[in-house]
This record gives structure tokens, C-alpha cells and sequence, in this order.
């Protein structure tokens, strides 16, 4: 039995933001499901009372004075942008035409 | 002996006593790259230019009297990773091909500081994941020691760039074993400090709780005065550790290991593991006894698991990390005709501009995160980290250092694993365990393989902020090899 399936790997795929085509998708549902099944071997340690650590080091809320400081200029934060309309990036529409 | 085959600490005095400029010694590290570029192809962009004007900018303080360090004028070439402003910076994607970053990375502004003179951005596979360049979008680096060959990953760039003496010095990032691979495989030095120990501001970020700079070096001494000069903490990094740098500098230069105790993991070499790397691994170890360290076998059960682990959570991080290649505010955008919605020109942008291993972990890692997977994978993953540390912590109640092999086997053939992703993998199943639990670790010249006369790497790990520890024995291990081979492994490279 595979670990995922290719319907699975579509779903993904439009979860992630990827328009992948038909043959992407069986080749990475066939290269994802040995993945998965190697990486299920994480169940073989016994670790049920250990704590998840997100993190190699005991370092929590980092906090720094709230002073205003120089930062990017708008010609510069906009340098890269594919497209500025007013000194703002343009963007494509992010609501439906019913909206 | 020409300028290019010099140490970077050479190189440093030299210029500081005012024997040789920094503009002639770029030059002949210019010159050397249009001999060999073609055949190794360790950068992504080189601009004669800007590498001469640094350098002028930096005889031109010498002169005026100004104190800049022991590296004040030397080369670097510099990870296409990390955000420099007067070069692209592409990560080796498409979907940032030919950014421009607007600020310079901490890495790199530190690097200018101590008049360091940038030669270039180097190759790499695409946002670091890989172990071969094989995944950067532009082109696949050649190993100095056989063309055919890959020169490790992800910093493969860099690995070539200093084993072909295209440049004295390099930077890396390390998130799975990114620097210390390699360097094993190219017959170099290469150091990932402890998790926090280096900045990540400015480094495009892969898997954050991961991701290290580290430097790379054909000696100890000069990996560890590049450490020195670019560590330290960080206010624009949240996770830098405010604490003074271990002095790198002073361990290199102190190559003694008498009193040390060794620790031999059991679990890192065996079965899988190519013979001619166990014989020269195996050769360290004596080497060690000899010189007077006291060394033991330790078991850590768990890191054989680690591989596993590291593949649930690095992908998980970065698939997180990548949703910021949006197309929205810089990088490539594909398919905006005025028709399409922003998520449609997302999702096309993101697929025309990601290559297939980066998809491969996005895919994933969102699998490995989603509501009925998560405690199974990513939250196991977890625990199995935490395990890991504990096991190092044990080890190292015993121990001063744990040792392995870098890397299961020498440098691969171009195109062998490149489609077999769990194959590729297993680059790095030695040199994980470090990145989890955060621990410095280095890998140092052990010697050729006997079926094949490549480099083979020794792993030296230490626990966290004692990479010190890393250089005393690296530096010992170094010192005694070289009197018995008569001068350094990368005499042995064919020339280019």
C-alpha cells in the first residue's frame, strides 16, 4: 500500500501554491511516497514522555527597545518588485469578481 | 610559491607588512579564475570590477594607517545565499534570478568590516537543499579532484572554489551537514559553528531553527580567523547567541590533544559505509591515541534514526520559510495577463520558478504539518530531537569530542543520485545529528580513499559554544598528517 497518493499529492501541490502539471504529479507521488515511507522510520524511537523540542537552543521572547530606526526607503523596498504602480507594489486582483 | 597557493593568514601579514597589495593578490586570484572557471564553475557571478575596487578601498585604509584584522585585504568567495548589495544574490533559483537584494546580510557586512575582499557569489544547490550543486538552477560545480565528480552540497561552490585555490577562503551554511560534506569530499577544512553562534540575518532562510554559517578553509588556522571574523552576536538575529565567541583563534594554534578524551560513535560507520573512508577514518582515530588522547567508544542509538528526523523537520520549516516567494514584491512573477488572480499567478510563478527538489520538500513538509499527520511526523520528529540532544549531552558527560567519518563515501559521479532523492540523502547521515541537538562540528583532511584516490573527511563534534574544541583537535589531527604526508592532501589534486 502507498504511503500517499496521487490525489493526496494534487492536494498538496494547490495547498503549497504549485501548478504542477499531470506527469508532475505522478513522479513526485511516486518519489514523495519513498520519502514517506523512509521517514515513518521517526516512529521507532520510543519517545511517548519526551518534550518536542522546536529548537536546539533554551531561547524564548527576544525583546529589543521599540525605537524608531532608519530602515528601507521606499525606492529601495520597491527595487525588486515586479511591478509598482504609485509607489506601492501592484498586485494581480485577490478577490473574486462576485466579491 | 605563488600568491595563490598561500594560507589567507599568509596572505593577511603579507599585506598587512605592505609586501604585496590586496589589488595583486585579487588579481592572481582573478587570474586563477578565468584559468579554471571553465572547467570547475564554482560561481555564479564574478565582476572583476567591484573585486578590484574592494581591494583598492582596502590598500587605500591600510595605507592611512587604519587597524583591520589578520584577513584586512584578503579573497573571499562568498555562498549566493547570504544578501549582498552590490551583487545578485539568487540562492541559485530562478524565482530570484537576478535580485538585487536592497541591505547586505550580517555575514557579509561583517566580511567587509574586517576587509575582506569579495570575489564572487558561489554556486550552490537551489536554497541550500542538496548535496551535490546538481539542484542549482543555473549550472553544476565540478569537483577539483575529478571533473566527473560533484563537489558535495549544498555549498559545493564554495568547497570548489577553495580546493581549485580560485580563492584562500569561502563561506557556507550548514543545515544538515551543508559545509562539512563538502569539505570532505574536496580534501578541505569546513566548520559549522554552534547553531546561533553566527548570524542568520540576511541568509536566505531554508530551515530556520537549522541553518548556520560556517566557513571554509584549506587550513584550520584560517577556517578559524573567518569564523572569528564574521561570529558573534547579533541583534537583527533573534536566535544569536549573546555570548562572547569561543576563541577559535588561540585552539587552532594550540594543536595538542594530549589528556582529550575521544569519544568513536558506534553508530556512525559500519555497514553503508564505503571501505576506503573506514580505512582512513579508522587511521584518524589511531592517529588520535598516538598523540596522546585517551579515546573511548560511545553509543548514541538514536542518530541512526536522525536522517529521518532531520527530513520531517527541515522540509517543515521550509515550507514555511518559501511562501515568501510570492510574486508579489520581488523575485520573478509569471502569468499576471490582468486576468488572473494573485493566488492563480502564485501558484504559476511558484512552479515555473522552483526546481523539483525544492518543490519536492514543500510538498513535504506540508504534508508532514497537516491536521492528521502532524503528531505522526513532524511532533515525532520533534521528540526524536530532543532525544538526540540527550544523547549527546550523555556523551559528552564522558567525553571532551565525538568522532565519525564526514560522509559515508567519497564524492559521487555527476548525475548517480539525481534521481533518487533518499539516495542523495544519505550525503548527510553522519553530519545531522549536529544540526539537530546544535552542536559545533567540523570536518578536517583525513586522507585519499584507496578504490578511488578521493579526499575523506574526519568529523570532529563538540558540544554547543565549545568549537574551540573542534579546532585544538582538527589542528592536532592536520599537524601530524601533514609531517606524514609532507605537506598538505591538496598537493595531491591533479592540477586544473
Amino acid at each position: 500500500m502507498s504511503a500517499i497518493t496521487r490525489d493526496e499529492v494534487a492536494h498538496l501541490a494547490r495547498l503549497s501554491r504549485l501548478a504542477l502539471t499531470g506527469d508532475e504529479l505522478d513522479h513526485y507521488a511516486t518519489q514523495l511516497d519513498a520519502i514517506i515511507e523512509a521517514v515513518a522510520k521517526v516512529a521507532e524511537v520510543a519517545a511517548e514522555d519526551v518534550p518536542p523540542s522546536s529548537h536546539a537552543l533554551p531561547l524564548t521572547n527576544v525583546f529589543r527597545a521599540d525605537e524608531v530606526r532608519q530602515s528601507l526607503t521606499p525606492e529601495l523596498a520597491l527595487a525588486g518588485a515586479p511591478a509598482v504602480e504609485d509607489d506601492r507594489f501592484r498586485v494581480p486582483r485577490i478577490l473574486g469578481e462576485e466579491a | 610559491m605563488s600568491l595563490i597557493r598561500k594560507t589567507a593568514a599568509e596572505l593577511g601579514s603579507m599585506i598587512a607588512a605592505g609586501e604585496v597589495s590586496s589589488v595583486e593578490v585579487a588579481e592572481a586570484h582573478l587570474d586563477r579564475m578565468t584559468e579554471v572557471e571553465p572547467k570547475v564553475k564554482a560561481f555564479l557571478h564574478v565582476d572583476r570590477e567591484t573585486t578590484i575596487a574592494q581591494a583598492r578601498a582596502v590598500d587605500t585604509r591600510l595605507r592611512a594607517g587604519e587597524r583591520l584584522g589578520p584577513l584586512a585585504g584578503v579573497p573571499i568567495a562568498h555562498k549566493d545565499i547570504f544578501t549582498t548589495r552590490d551583487m545578485p544574490t539568487t540562492a541559485a533559483s530562478m524565482i530570484l534570478e537576478g535580485w538585487r537584494p536592497p541591505y547586505d546580510a550580517t555575514v557579509t557586512k561583517r566580511l567587509r568590516e574586517a576587509g575582506l575582499v569579495i570575489l564572487g557569489k558561489t554556486n550552490l544547490d537551489e536554497f541550500a537543499m542538496g548535496s551535490s550543486t546538481e539542484n542549482s538552477a543555473f549550472h553544476t560545480t565540478c569537483n577539483p579532484w575529478d571533473l566527473t565528480k560533484v563537489p558535495g552540497g549544498s555549498s559545493g561552490g564554495s568547497s570548489a572554489a577553495v580546493a581549485a585555490y580560485e580563492a584562500p577562503l569561502s563561506t557556507g551554511t550548514d543545515t544538515g551537514g551543508s559545509i562539512r560534506q563538502p569539505a570532505s569530499v574536496t580534501g578541505i577544512v569546513g566548520m559549522k559553528p554552534t547553531y546561533g553562534g553566527s548570524s542568520r540575518y540576511g541568509l536566505i532562510a531554508f530551515a530556520s531553527s537549522l541553518d548556520t554559517p560556517g566557513p571554509f578553509a584549506r587550513t584550520v588556522l584560517d577556517a578559524a580567523l573567518l569564523q572569528e571574523a564574521f561570529s558573534g552576536h547579533d541583534a537583527m538575529d533573534s536566535t544569536s547567541i549573546d555570548a562572547p565567541v569561543p576563541s577559535v583563534v588561540e585552539a587552532a594554534r594550540h594543536a595538542d590533544v594530549a589528556g582529550m578524551r575521544i569519544g568513536v560513535v558506534k553508530e556512525l560507520g559500519g555497514d553503508g559505509y564505503q571501505p576506503g573512508v573506514l580505512a582512513r577514518y579508522n587511521e584518524a582515530v589511531q592517529l588520535l591515541e598516538s598523540l596522546g588522547a585517551k579515546v573511548v567508544e560511545v553509543s548514541c542509538p538514536s542518530f541512526t534514526t536522525a536522517l529521518y528526523a532531520y527530513y520531517l523537520i527541515a522540509p517543515s520549516e521550509c515550507s514555511s520559510n518559501l511562501a515568501r516567494f510570492d510574486a508579489m514584491r520581488y523575485g520573478l512573477r509569471v502569468g499576471d495577463d490582468g486576468t488572473r488572480s494573485a493566488e492563480e499567478v502564485m501558484a504559476l510563478t511558484r512552479a515555473a520558478g522552483f526546481g523539483p527538489e525544492v518543490k519536492r520538500r514543500i510538498m513535504l513538509g506540508t504534508y508532514a504539518l497537516s491536521s492528521g499527520y502532524y503528531d505522526a511526523y513532524y511532533g515525532q520528529a520533534q521528540k526524536v530531537r530532543t532525544v538526540i540532544s540527550r544523547e549527546f549531552e550523555a556523551a559528552y558527560q564522558q567525553v571532551d569530542v565525538l568522532v565519525s567519518p564526514t560522509t559515508p563515501t567519497t564524492a559521487f559521479a555527476i548525475g548517480e543520485r539525481v534521481d533518487d532523492p533518499m539516495a542523495m540523502y544519505l550525503a548527510d547521515l553522519c553530519t545531522i545529528p549536529s544540526n539537530l541537538a546544535g552542536n559545533a562540528a567540523i570536518s578536517v583532511p583525513c586522507g585519499l580513499a584507496e578504490e578511488d584516490g578521493l579526499p575523506v573527511g574526519l568529523q570532529i563534534m563538540a558540544p554547543v559554544l565549545a568549537d574551540d574544541r573542534c579546532y585544538r583537535v582538527g589542528a592536532a589531527v592536520e599537524q601530524a598528517l601533514e609531517s606524514r604526508w609532507g605537506g598538505p592532501l591538496l598537493k595531491e589534486a591533479p592540477s586544473l
